[in-house]
This record gives structure tokens, C-alpha cells and sequence, in this order.
């Protein structure tokens, strides 16, 4: 597939198609790719397509065209950032027409974090990947080469993914894979299934990991705003401390602001140094806004987004009543 | 909890429907609860999610929105955003723990005094019954702490 991308990068500098590609190369450390920009043909060799492309390159992709208006912008996008480049096209903050979406199909992308916890605190010293097959080498004394399952780190926000193919693309690379039988929504079901208290504790045991470091917000596609609400001071809304409380309204605001437009990409909790898991929020509002709204964000740039329409008949259950 | 412990309701209401219910309450002499602090707005839909969780963050016990049924709003449509905003933000919030009573969301209409002061009776009880808020609630003793210690240093 790789290759497949490389051959089709060069393609499209050829004829013309883009001016630049945005798409991801090694990073510095293994299992780590890292976006890039591609502005020539000669290049194309240094675009990489594996489990570790987990960034959503839309992110990069909206300040990129907002500051080159005159470009033609390739893009690579799975499933998830298409959709985000959906959502972008349809809150008109990038036109249709500035985007060559490369669309590639996506089998879930790893989740370090987990990775981190199976190897107790071991260094990977290098890996690779091969399908379905992870080998690791890793520190200690000696240094040992494993094996690791991949299904067992896949993200998430990956496994509980419905849409791993791009739904917007100009060219398509790779086979989708089978429709796997999941639930979207096992996550955040068994946090619903539990007691309030033990809701609040569980969120607040996330939260208190939070440093307030904001990359989650850096890592949206969605958190394009010019001044984001925490960070404004006339007037302070809410507080910039650890303190829980703070954490906790920023991680809600928040959720709540990318709620219906929030694809469930899983950048933010990927990009956390952290470790907070952030996708049973998210996803929680996709949730809600399926059941209530009918409405799944990404999938239809004409569809109107559900906070910007309303139904006479919208459910309104929620409403108090005088006994 | 002490026996004479009572809650501080914040209501939000819109200036075209449930503020002039509100005021029929009063000139109808009606009975109703002083627990509730009304905040007026012009509808439902000015109110920012900010709002609610500001109250809650610096200790009111219960938040209560209230606006113009739906297909009376003065501005037509401002209160079917607002319905739409407020499933989602209940939603969240009860997803994270807070009690599903201590926010409320109702329609009030200028002429529903009696609805209004039952509301009222309503949510007090509610809030009465679920006790003083704890959760997302900012302990401020830490910064009152610095700051007299702080002016103590000056003087």
C-alpha cells in the first residue's frame, strides 16, 4: 500500500493534481510517523503509510490552506480524517475544490499508551511492523526482540470505528477491509451502565492525570478557534489551574464544543502525554447525538449540522414538569 | 447536612415568557419558595452551556433554564436550538455523574404564574432533597488563604 502511495504521490505532481501533499513520514522515534509535507516528486519517497499514521492530518490541513489559498492541497486521509475534512468543508472553513483527498483505507492505528503498559516500562529500541505481526526490540539487559500481538493495542477509538473507509475522496488506495461486527458504543455503555458515584469517580480519577497541557485541543481538527474559551481572560470563565474542578469543565466545555462535529478520530487522546482517556466523552456525544438527533458528523457535507437545525418534534423527555 | 441548610437555585429566564411568568407569580401573590436567585436573559438560546456550568463550578445547588414553550419563542426559533443544546449538555453532564435533578430545564409562558411557582416548588424540594452540590463545585479556600496572607504582608 505503501508503495501504491508513493507511486500515486508522484502521479499527481506530474499531472498537475496538487501542489503539495500532506501525509506522514518516520518520526524520529519508532512506531511514531509524523505529518509532513510533500512539495515535489522526488520526494514522494519519504511518505509512509502504516498502524502508526495517528495523527488526523485535516488538523494540519486547515492552517495549511487558510495560508495558502492559491495551493492545491493533497491530502492523505483514512476514514476518520475524511470525515473531518467533511465536517471542515461544511462549517466553510475550507473549499472543496483547494483538497485532493487521497483517501486510504484504515485497519485502526496502534495505541502507544497500551503498548507502553504491556512492556512495563521498557524502551522500544526499534520495530517492525508487517501486517498484523509487531516485532519490538526493546531495552533491558540485553536488549530482547518480542513479538506482539497488534489486535490487543489497537486504539479505542479504532476498534469501536464504524467508518474506516474515507467517505470523501478523489482517489482511493488499498482494499477495505471486512465489516467487522462491532459496537460502537461498548465503551461507553458499560460507563453508563455504572452508579453516578462511581461515574464522577471514574471521571475524576481520569482528570486528575490531566497537566493541563492542551495538546489534546492542538491535536483537533475541530479546536480551530482563534481564541479557545479557556484561554480567554475578559472574562475568565474558567480557571487555568490543575484544580479538578478546572479540569474537569475544560474536558466538558470541550467535548461539548466539538459535539456533533467531533468524528471520534481519537487524536486527542492520542496526543495525550498523559494518558486521559478522552474518547468515552467524546464518544458519548456521538452517542447521545445519533440517538436524539439522528445525526452522525462527517458523512455528508450538504447535511446541516444538528446544532445548526432543529425539529419541531425533537425529543424532550428531559423536560421538567410540575407534579 | 444541617437541619437548617438551604439551597441556592440559580434560574435562567427568558425575558419574553418565563421572567413575566415569574413577575404574574409575584402580582398574584402566589407562594413559592425563596431559595431561587433569578437571573434574567433575553432566550433561552442566549444562554451559553457556560452559564450552567459556571453556577454549578462556583456552588449553586441547582441551575434551573427556563424559556417560551416551543412555538412560542418571541424569537421563533431560539428556544428548539436552545431544546437541542440543553439534551446534549444534560446528557453529558448526567454521563459524568452530576445528578440528574440538580439541572432542569422547563417552558414557562407569561400567563403560567401557578406552573412557574410549582416549578419552583418543585426544584427546591429536588434540590432539598439531594443536598448541597459537591461535584465540579472549585474550592476557593486555597486562594482566599493566599490572598490574606497576602494583604496581611501589606499592611
Amino acid at each position: 500500500m505503501e508503495d501504491q502511495l508513493r507511486d500515486m504521490a508522484v502521479k499527481l505532481f506530474k499531472d498537475g493534481s496538487v501542489d503539495v501533499i500532506i501525509g506522514y513520514q518516520d518520526g524520529t522515534l519508532p512506531l511514531r510517523a509524523s505529518p509532513c509535507l510533500i512539495r515535489s516528486a522526488e520526494h514522494a519517497d519519504k511518505l509512509v503509510w502504516n498502524m502508526s499514521c495517528d495523527s488526523n492530518l485535516a488538523t494540519y490541513l486547515l492552517p495549511f490552506a487558510k495560508a495558502n489559498p492559491e495551493s492545491k492541497i493533497g491530502v492523505i486521509a483514512k476514514g476518520c480524517d475524511s470525515r473531518s475534512i467533511v465536517g471542515l468543508i461544511k462549517e466553510r472553513q475550507i473549499e472543496r475544490e483547494q483538497v485532493f483527498v487521497i483517501g486510504v483505507n484504515c485497519k485502526g492505528m496502534i495505541d502507544r499508551h497500551r503498548l507502553e503498559a504491556d512492556l512495563d516500562g521498557a524502551e522500544i529500541l526499534e520495530a517492525h511492523l508487517d501486517g498484523d505481526s509487531l516485532t519490538l526490540s526493546i531495552s533491558g539487559n540485553p536488549a530482547s526482540s518480542i513479538e506482539h500481538p497488534v489486535s490487543s493495542i489497537i486504539h479505542s477509538s479504532c476498534s469501536a470505528c464504524e467508518h474506516k473507509s474515507p467517505v470523501l475522496y478523489d482517489v482511493l488506495i488499498g482494499e477495505p477491509d471486512a465489516e467487522a461486527d462491532v459496537n460502537p458504543y461498548e465503551l461507553v455503555e458499560a460507563i453508563e451502565s455504572q452508579t453516578a458515584d462511581e461515574r464522577w469517580e471514574h471521571f475524576m480519577s481520569e482528570m486528575s492525570k490531566c497537566i493541563r497541557c492542551y495538546a489534546c485541543r492542538e491535536a483537533c481538527p475541530f479546536c480551530y478557534c482563534s481564541q479557545c474559551f479557556i484561554d480567554q481572560n475578559q472574562p475568565q470563565w474558567f480557571g487555568k489551574t490543575t484544580e479538578l474542578s478546572d479540569t474537569m469543565i475544560f474536558h466538558l466545555v470541550r467535548a461539548f464544543h466539538v459535539a456533533g462535529r467531533c468524528v471520534n478520530c481519537g487524536a486527542c487522546a492520542r496526543a495525550c502525554p498523559m494518558g486521559v482517556d478522552l474518547v468515552s466523552l467524546t464518544k458519548k456525544l456521538e452517542k447521545d447525538m445519533k440517538e436524539l438527533f439522528g445525526y452522525m458528523a462527517g458523512m455528508d457535507v450538504e447535511e446541516l449540522a444538528p446544532f445548526a437545525t432543529f425539529k419541531e418534534d425533537d425529543p424532550q423527555e428531559f423536560i421538567t414538569e410540575p407534579e | 447536612m444541617s437541619e437548617d441548610w438551604e439551597p441556592k437555585i440559580v434560574a435562567f429566564l427568558c425575558t419574553w415568557c418565563s421572567y413575566a411568568g415569574a413577575d404574574l407569580a409575584g402580582i398574584s401573590r402566589l407562594q413559592y419558595p425563596p431559595n431561587v436567585r433569578i437571573i434574567r436573559v433575553p432566550c433561552s438560546g442566549r444562554l451559553d452551556p457556560f452559564y450552567i456550568i459556571k453556577a454549578l463550578q462556583r456552588g449553586a445547588d441547582g441551575v434551573l433554564v427556563s424559556g417560551c414553550h416551543p412555538g412560542d419563542c418571541h424569537y421563533i426559533s431560539g428556544n428548539y436550538a436552545a431544546r437541542r443544546r440543553f439534551a446534549i449538555l444534560k446528557g453529558l453532564l448526567e454521563y459524568v455523574g452530576i445528578e440528574p435533578d440538580r439541572v432542569q430545564f422547563t417552558w414557562v409562558s407569561a400567563a403560567e404564574a401557578e406552573r412557574f411557582a410549582k416549578i419552583m416548588r418543585k426544584i427546591t424540594a429536588d434540590i432539598k432533597a439531594l443536598g448541597p452540590a459537591k461535584r465540579l463545585v472549585k474550592d476557593y479556600s486555597m486562594f482566599s488563604n493566599q490572598l490574606s496572607a497576602v494583604s496581611k504582608a501589606e499592611c
